[in-house]
This record gives structure tokens, C-alpha cells and sequence, in this order.
């Protein structure tokens, strides 16, 4: 193994993996957007509502990621939507990050005990009270862990984006081997560097959710 | 307008064409505590959760002093009226329903924060008075995890009685308890008896019926088969059916 090589060009690695951190930030965060709009309208009284959100889980959930980012980026301009690389892979990957995000977000819903809205019905509460102060805080710790694992999936899809020319971690890589001819190293030093971001983020999660358990 | 305190009148409620609730008429006076018994599927638990519109009734009428609880009003009225109707109906239910995110103290004082403005010093008041009175005041910074099913139905009676509901429902409030924790959650419900607190009581406990309520009401098949005083009831029933389920509960009991 080339060792030198890999001294030579990590702090490249290094840049490239703020990229990665980046875009996962972007993603994760439109991600939660879309994820909690998704949900809502999974959850809506309304069916027109819940259609839209069943429609828009099966379909950013049903096609690959890449087919998703490719359309928006290079078919994209056939429909008037122009933007650069990072933009289509933040928009395209928060997107479809959402679509799972809508499940968890929604099975953390209904998981909590019918009883719970009932009671505070019963108290006199509104729908939107009885969500707020009953449902919603019991079931946002519910969705932590399975937040963190749409999470953990979202930080090693962003490597896709290599495929529409974001310089980030897989990209470099890949521009690397081109010019060292060492895939060995140069995925290897890749992988190093997403195995910590994905480890860290899992720490977070896991810190999280301990702090907020219920006794 | 209508005479009674509480006025239930050809209460009718069906899932498709299962028919649970059929025309049952009932009413209860001010300071009255009144049983329902009956056979599991009787129709008891569904009529006492039409009274607070949780189940709401397909046919028939429900009022409380003067006012009808299930009127006929568009979406966003009819919230606005049935919340308003909900903070004078208490509500205790078999799985005690606490809040598990909260501690006693919260569970008490979330709705009268929410719905009736009053500060954090009132609520506090509120909540030591509360817990004091079903005596869980020593526990008002626990979670409902950390309490027995005794206590955690002791702090559901104080959470609906932070409200000042004009009436109480209890679905099989001691149905999910261990038998030795009945008592401390019965003994509160005494208590209330015999503050006047007017109650509707679904009950599979025949003896603290008899020994508390002044109207025993026999369910069975979506219809009151029978009504009476306790003594009444439980001693010379009139009916074919009350004496079967009378007989096969003793039974069971022992």
C-alpha cells in the first residue's frame, strides 16, 4: 500500500469531505421538510391530501435515486429548471431522503397509543392541541433511531452525486485514480473518511435519543 | 330544554349494519352515581364514550344541564362547542391514558394551561390541590412510569378533576388493576361520592356498585334490559337476563 500517496492527497480528501458533509446537512435538512409535509398529508382527513402524499412516497421511493437525479439535472433544462451540480444533488437527494422520512415520520405517529389523543380530547384539547402537546412530543422521540438510520442512508447516498460532477468525497476519489492509478488507496482513504462522518452522526443520534428517553 | 342534569335520549349507534346501541333513553339527576353493567359487547363502554362524543351517537340526543352536547353544527363550530362541552365532562379510562412524557405534576396542569389561560403559580396550586385530594401529592414530580396502576389511575381521576367538570365518566376505571390496587383507586372514587360529584360509572365490580351508586343500570345487547336502586338490581331483579349474567358473575368471581 502506498502510504506516501495517501499523506500526499488526503488534505484533498479532507476538502472533498467537507462537500460530503454538506450536502448531507442540505439533504437531511430538506429531507426533514419534505418528510414532515409528507407525513402530514399521509395523515391528512382530507383524501385528495393523503393521495398526494401516498403518490409521492411511491414514486421518489419506487425509482432508483439516480434516475431521480439524473432527470432533474440533465432533464431538467428540456423543462425550464436550470441549476448547477450541487444544487440538483441537494434538491434531487432531499427529495427523495423525504420520501422515506414521510414513513418513518408517519409510523412514528400512528404508533402512539389511540388512547393518548383520546385523553386529551377528552380534557377539552383541539385536534392541533392534542397533537402538539400529546402525540407530536411522544412520537418525535420515537422517530430518532429510525430518523438516524434514513440518516446514515442519506450521508453514503451522497456519493451519487459523483455521477453528476460534485466534487466531493467518491468524485475525488475517482479523479485520483486517474491520475495515480491507485483504486486501492484512493477508495480506501474514501471509505476511512465516510466511515467517520456515518460514525460520528451515529454517536449524535444515539446521544440524542438517551437524552430525551423517557424514564 | 330538558329537565335533567344529564339527558340521554333514543340513543342509537351503529357500525354498518351492526346495530350496538338501540334506542336507549336514560337520565341522571345532578349529585347522582349511577352503574352500567353488563356483558362484555353489551354496549356500556360505547354509551358512556357517546356522553363525551367520543364515539358519537348516529342517532339520538345527549345533553348535559340544558345544553345538548351532540347538536348539529358545522366542522369548525362544532369543535369549538364540543371542546367547550369536553372541559365539563371528566373522563377515566380503564388504561389510565397519562401522558407518559409528562410528570404527574404536567399531566394535571396541561389543560387548564392550555384552556383556561391560568398562570404557572395557579397551576401549581391547582396541581398540589388535585393530587392532594386523591393523596399523590408525594409523587407530583414522578413520571407515570415510575407509578403503580393504583396511583396512575389516582393521578388520571386528579388530571380530570383539575378541569371542575359538572360530571365524571368511568370506563372500567379499575378493570386494568391489580386486585390489590382496586381499593385506594375505589376509595377515591367514594370520596367523590360523597363530595356530590355527579357520576357515570361502567363497572364489572358488582359490589362497589352496590355499594355506592343510587341507580344500577343492566345492559345487555345495546338495550337497558333494567334499571333500578342497587338493592333492587342486585336482589330481585325482574329479568331473565339480569339474573343470568348476575349468576354467571358470581360464578366468576369465585
Amino acid at each position: 500500500m502506498d502510504t506516501e500517496l495517501i499523506l500526499k492527497v488526503y488534505p484533498y480528501f479532507l476538502q472533498a469531505a467537507v462537500v460530503t458533509i454538506e450536502l448531507s446537512i442540505l439533504t437531511i435538512l430538506l429531507g426533514l421538510v419534505c418528510g414532515a409535509l409528507g407525513a402530514a398529508a399521509r395523515l391528512s382527513r382530507l383524501a385528495g391530501i393523503r393521495f398526494l402524499g401516498a403518490a409521492y412516497v411511491s414514486f421518489f421511493r419506487g425509482t432508483p435515486a439516480l434516475i431521480q437525479l439524473f432527470l432533474l439535472y440533465f432533464g431538467g433544462p428540456q423543462i425550464g429548471i436550470q441549476l448547477d451540480a450541487f444544487q440538483a444533488g441537494v434538491i434531487g437527494l432531499g427529495i427523495n431522503i423525504g420520501a422515506y422520512m414521510t414513513e418513518t415520520m408517519r409510523g412514528a405517529i400512528i404508533a402512539i397509543d389511540r388512547g393518548q389523543g383520546e385523553a386529551a380530547r377528552t380534557l377539552g384539547l383541539s385536534r392541533m392541541q392534542a397533537f402538539r402537546n400529546v402525540v407530536l412530543p411522544q412520537a418525535l422521540r420515537l422517530m430518532i433511531r429510525p430518523l438516524g438510520v434514513n440518516i446514515n442512508a442519506q450521508i453514503k447516498g451522497t456519493a451519487l452525486v459523483s455521477a453528476i460532477s460534485v466534487v466531493e468525497l467518491t468524485y475525488t476519489a475517482q479523479r485520483y485514480i486517474g491520475s495515480t492509478y491507485k483504486p486501492f488507496e484512493m477508495f480506501l482513504l474514501a471509505g476511512v473518511l465516510y466511515l467517520v462522518i456515518i460514525t460520528t452522526v451515529g454517536k449524535g443520534v444515539a446521544y440524542l435519543d438517551r437524552k430525551v428517553r423517557l424514564p | 330544554m330538558t329537565q335533567h342534569f344529564v339527558e340521554i335520549r333514543h340513543a342509537q349507534k351503529s357500525y354498518g349494519t351492526l346495530e350496538v346501541l338501540k334506542d336507549i333513553s336514560l337520565d341522571v339527576e345532578r349529585g347522582q352515581i349511577v352503574a352500567i353493567i353488563g356483558p362484555s359487547g353489551s354496549g356500556k363502554s360505547t354509551l358512556l364514550r357517546a356522553i363525551n362524543d367520543l364515539d358519537p351517537l348516529t342517532g339520538g340526543e345527549v345533553w348535559l344541564d340544558g345544553v345538548q352536547v351532540n347538536k348539529t353544527l358545522p366542522h369548525r363550530q362544532y369543535e369549538k362547542h364540543i371542546n367547550e362541552m369536553r372541559q365539563q365532562i371528566g373522563m377515566v379510562f380503564q388504561h389510565f391514558n397519562l401522558f407518559p412524557h409528562l410528570t404527574v405534576r404536567e399531566n394535571v396542569t396541561m389543560a387548564p394551561k392550555l384552556l383556561k389561560k391560568i398562570s404557572d403559580k395557579e397551576a401549581n396550586a391547582l396541581a398540589e390541590e388535585q393530587l392532594d385530594h386523591v393523596g399523590m401529592l408525594e409523587r407530583i414530580d414522578y413520571y407515570p412510569a415510575q407509578l403503580s396502576g393504583g396511583q396512575k389511575q389516582r393521578v388520571a381521576i386528579a388530571r380530570a378533576l383539575a378541569m371542575k367538570p359538572k360530571l365524571m365518566l368511568f370506563d372500567e376505571a379499575t378493570s386494568a388493576l391489580d386486585p390489590e390496587l382496586v381499593e385506594e383507586v375505589n376509595l377515591v372514587m367514594k370520596q367523590l361520592a360523597q363530595e356530590h360529584m355527579t357520576m357515570i360509572i361502567v363497572t364489572h365490580e358488582m359490589d362497589f356498585a352496590a355499594s355506592v351508586c343510587d341507580r344500577v343500570i343492566f345492559m345487555d345487547k345495546g338495550v337497558v334490559v333494567e334499571e333500578g336502586p342497587p338493592e333492587q338490581v342486585f336482589k330481585t331483579p325482574t329479568q331473565e337476563r339480569t339474573r343470568n349474567f348476575l349468576r354467571k358473575h358470581l360464578e366468576g368471581a369465585k
